[in-house]
């Protein structure tokens, strides 16, 4: 759902039908995940292409994922950009489309991207015709870099992978999103939905959220209040509040520049 | 950290009084322990104090949460494939030891290709591949024969057979080899002498690299583990739990797991040297995750089902299913084994008790991408 006619997400040639964008991988049960994409109203849900088994009957996780979402693949567990470029083409092979999530993580301790290796596979991804949404740690010339070698949006983690902390990268992110001219998409660390509601206020295109949903007590229910908070937040930075002056700022008892105007008079 | 071998890393230790460390601990600095985000090695030797296990329902459910939070309601599958029992080596606790007159037996291409098939009804798309110690029956060309076979019916192939050098882990990595498991069994290098009296194992530090050797040379998946029952528990715990920390510090693009193997009788006749009880397991794997919230910890069939089926709430992150630890046992039944298992159940079966249990199992989660 978008907040109005005019104010919709389009990324590799298609328009989203909402700013959510939901992970897979953490439920308990596969086929519970199309109750909870549809609650949220998620517009493109991403699947780690490791878990995905074209061979099975019975437990590969692209038969869960509903027709109506964008399906974005990711890299997971691709360790170098030669092997999220692999992944890639396996996903392509699958028939999988075009859009690839590429994560490139050779730190198994705290799950950070590396930006360099994911910044190669995107040039070489780009070149080849993916839409290409590159994971990385929030950094603003690497995220230039990822714009110009082709990827259609960047997305920041707010705090490492799984770790439900918030949004620990504010300062980072609200850079990005003031000076990179792709849609910025806040995606890993989010625990609630107010953390969501706060990314979208600050100017993020969209969010992407997985453990916070998969393991909450209702998984629906928790789908159902990211996508309220994502339109709330989204709402609140159109309606113009994303930016709010410091306290004190404007309300000084002896204003510093009081004196020009006594000279005026 | 800047030690080049586990063995130099462990030496720190050296003059660590276990006992003595482990009766000081109290209950207040346990609970102190607890409310870290991150602990250090030391407080991870406190949650294995007795002090801890009057903690061990916080320890549980942080465990439950941590495990939860990095992994999902998720619970990978797997089964080990024996193609070969041949031993040069003389471990006194196992059932393949060299001088045990069991009918031994080395597959042939064909017959792997046999029990893969088998293996694939189940669903599973990774398998583990175990041989013994026996450079006449499986020497490393052996082993990757079989690797390259096995690759036609799963996407990821790991291995549980002896040490390889450096350059045969390599080799293994080039021929599709995703994952190692190498159990150091016993950390106490004295004990380990008298445990492994002949044969290439007895060499103590050898074996104690290969996980670091494998690590080099670019095998994903490196599990290690002690197999609790042949020393005095705390300590193995303890050089397991650092011994995991010090490869994923070095080795940060590897994914290190950690497995939790508790003596069971074997053929060789061998009685455990210590016994590990239930709560004192728990207390590990528990201790053990809080210490390392992102290392996968894998639980084997030595373990009863009632109790399986609670680990697999507390930290467990991959488990066996449909096991036989005897060669061609997935075509042809059981025979003589490595030892005896205690949870006879099918993947189909620890499937069900997983989604009973809330859990996806997870039959693949790795594609080899060469």
């Amino acid at each position: 759902m978008t907040v109005s006619e005019n104010d919709y997400l389009e990324i590799g040639g298609k328009i989203l039908t909402s700013r959510f964008f939901i992970g897979t991988g953490k439920f308990a049960d596969n086929k519970k995940m199309p109750e909870v994409i549809h609650a949220g109203k998620a517009s493109v849900v991403t699947v780690a292409l490791r878990r995905a088994d074209l061979k099975s009957t019975e437990e590969n996780i692209l038969d869960h994922i509903p027709q109506d979402v964008v399906l974005m693949p990711n890299t997971s567990g691709a360790r170098t950009a030669e092997e999220a470029i692999r992944i890639a083409h396996l996903s392509k092979a699958m028939g999988c489309g075009s859009w690839i999530k590429i994560e490139v993580i050779s730190d198994n301790r705290y799950l950070l991207p590396d930006n360099q290796e994911t910044l190669k596979a995107t040039e070489i991804l780009a070149a080849e015709g993916f839409t290409v949404l590159p994971y990385i740690s929030p950094e603003l010339m690497d995220a230039k870099r990822l714009v110009d070698a082709g990827a259609a949006a960047v997305m920041p983690f707010a705090a490492p992978i799984g770790s439900n902390r918030g949004l620990r990268t504010k300062e980072l992110v609200q850079i990005l999103i003031d000076e990179i001219d792709a849609p910025i998409i806040v995606d890993a660390g989010i625990g609630r939905p107010s953390e969501a509601a706060e990314c979208m206020e600050m100017g993020a295109a969209a969010v992407l959220v997985n453990t916070a949903v998969a393991t909450a007590g209702s998984p629906v229910k928790m789908a159902e209040a990211f996508s309220q908070a994502i339109i709330a937040g989204r709402t609140a930075f159109l309606a113009g509040t994303g930016r709010i002056l410091a306290a004190g700022a404007s309300s000084a008892s002896s204003p510093l520049t009081g004196f020009l105007r006594r000279e005026e008079v | 950290m800047s030690a080049e071998t586990y063995l130099q890393e462990k030496q720190q230790y050296n003059d660590l009084n276990f006992t003595d460390f482990l009766n000081k601990v109290t209950e207040e600095d346990v609970l102190q322990v607890l409310t870290k985000n991150r602990i250090s090695r030391m407080d991870f030797l406190r949650l294995l104090s007795p002090a801890a296990q009057k903690h061990l329902e916080d320890m549980a459910q942080r465990s439950r949460r941590d495990t939860i939070r990095n992994f999902g309601y998720t619970m990978q599958l797997f089964t080990p494939m024996y193609i070969a029992d041949y031993c040069d080596n003389l471990c006194v606790y196992c059932g393949f030891n060299h001088n045990n007159k069991i009918s031994r037996r080395c597959l042939t291409m064909d017959e792997i290709a046999k029990e893969a098939e088998n293996i694939t009804q189940t669903g599973l798309r990774n398998i583990l591949v175990l041989t013994g110690e026996s450079q006449k029956y499986s020497p490393v060309d052996y082993i990757l024969e079989a690797v390259e076979v096995l690759r036609k019916y799963f996407d990821s192939v790991a291995i549980e057979v002896y040490s390889f050098s450096e350059k045969d882990y390599i080799r293994a990595a080039d021929t599709g080899v995703d994952g190692m498991t190498m159990f150091q069994e016993c950390y106490d290098k004295d004990i380990y002498e008298t445990l492994h009296p002949g044969g290439p194992k007895a060499d103590y530090e050898y074996r104690l690299d290969a996980p670091e050797r494998a690590c080099r040379a670019g095998i994903r998946n490196v599990n290690i583990g002690a197999l609790l029952g042949l020393n005095e528990w705390h300590e193995e715990a303890f050089f397991t739990g650092v011994h995991a920390d010090y490869l994923q510090h070095k080795y940060k693009d590897t994914e290190i797991a950690v497995s939790t193997p508790r003596m069971r009788p074997c053929s060789a006749g061998y009685a455990p040297r210590s016994i590990v009880n239930d709560i004192e397991l728990v207390q590990y794997i528990t201790a053990l995750r809080i210490f390392l919230p992102r290392a996968g910890i894998t639980l084997s069939t030595r373990e009863k089902p009632r109790m399986r089926d609670h680990l697999v709430k507390m930290g467990i992150t991959k488990i066996s299913g449909g096991v036989t630890v005897a060669v061609g046992g997935h075509t042809k039944g059981e025979d003589d084994g490595q030892f005896e298992i205690s949870d006879q159940r099918s993947v189909p079966q620890m499937a069900q008790m997983l989604y009973a249990q809330g859990y996806q199992p997870v039959y693949k989660d790795w594609q080899t991408l060469i």
